[in-house]
């Protein structure tokens, strides 16, 4: 099944791209995109412990499922304001 | 077309509409507060030039509505309003304005306080901060709206 990847802020910069398509196996966890990611992005790791997740615009957590067309979003700490 | 209660937009922030548009027709307020969030000209020991917003826009207005809706349980009689601006802002401009119009002042005061802490922690925008000698992207709080002491926290500051 195929999930659109966002990515903000450092995540972005990282990644060198704000949106990825990625098929990932079902059934499928954020955790599952998220590994397969750090896979292909070691870089991106350091992030596991503070950034927080979003499915379809919805924070989730990481033992969230995840279904063909869903939006997966990876977010740094916030710093608005 | 009315002002939106709540907004993330490139837009440049007015207050004094904002205001306006929470404080009109209602007779039984004895207050209105505002905050203004600015952009300043030194973070950390460094020169700052100007900063870039990013929002994870949906989930921002989501994000807002939630603190609009937590502060309506906290505050009943208040009614709150938050805008917040992304894209570059140069030193001094309007980075978020945040109003809040009630019977009493103490609510409004807190409300307002409320808001700009639940900000910090839970809604998903990020400032680039430019400066003399480079960039760097600002984190805060790692964003979790159902973590019940940074909610508990907001509410003590806001209350203080």
């Amino acid at each position: 099944m195929r999930v659109t990847v966002k990515l903000f802020a450092r995540l972005r910069d990282l990644a060198g791209a704000a949106e990825l398509i990625r098929d990932v196996p079902a059934p499928a966890t954020v955790r599952t995109v998220w590994d397969s990611l750090v896979a292909e992005m070691p870089s991106l790791a350091e992030y596991e412990r503070t950034m927080s997740v979003a499915v379809n615009a919805e924070y989730a957590r990481m033992a969230a499922s995840v279904n063909d067309g869903d939006e997966v979003a990876f977010l740094p700490p916030v710093s608005g304001g | 077309m009315g002002v939106p209660l709540v907004a993330v937009t490139a837009d440049r922030l007015n207050v004094d509409a904002l205001t306006a548009a929470i404080a009109r027709g209602a007779s039984g307020d004895g207050a209105v507060t505002a905050f203004t969030g600015l952009v300043r000209d030194h973070n950390q020991g460094r020169r700052v030039t100007f900063l870039e917003y990013e929002a994870y826009e949906p989930l921002a207005v989501r994000a807002l509505n939630r603190i609009l809706e937590e502060a309506r349980t906290m505050w009943a009689d208040t009614r709150l309003a938050v805008h917040h601006r992304i894209g570059r802002l140069d030193i001094g401009e309007a980075s978020i304005i945040i109003v809040a119009a009630s019977p009493h002042r103490a609510h409004a005061f807190a409300a307002c306080r409320y808001a700009i802490e639940r900000v910090k922690q839970i809604v998903p925008i990020w400032k680039h901060e430019h400066f003399e000698g480079g960039e760097v992207w600002l984190e805060g709080a790692t964003a979790d709206p159902e973590d019940e002491h940074a909610k508990q926290a907001a509410y003590k500051i806001a209350c203080a």
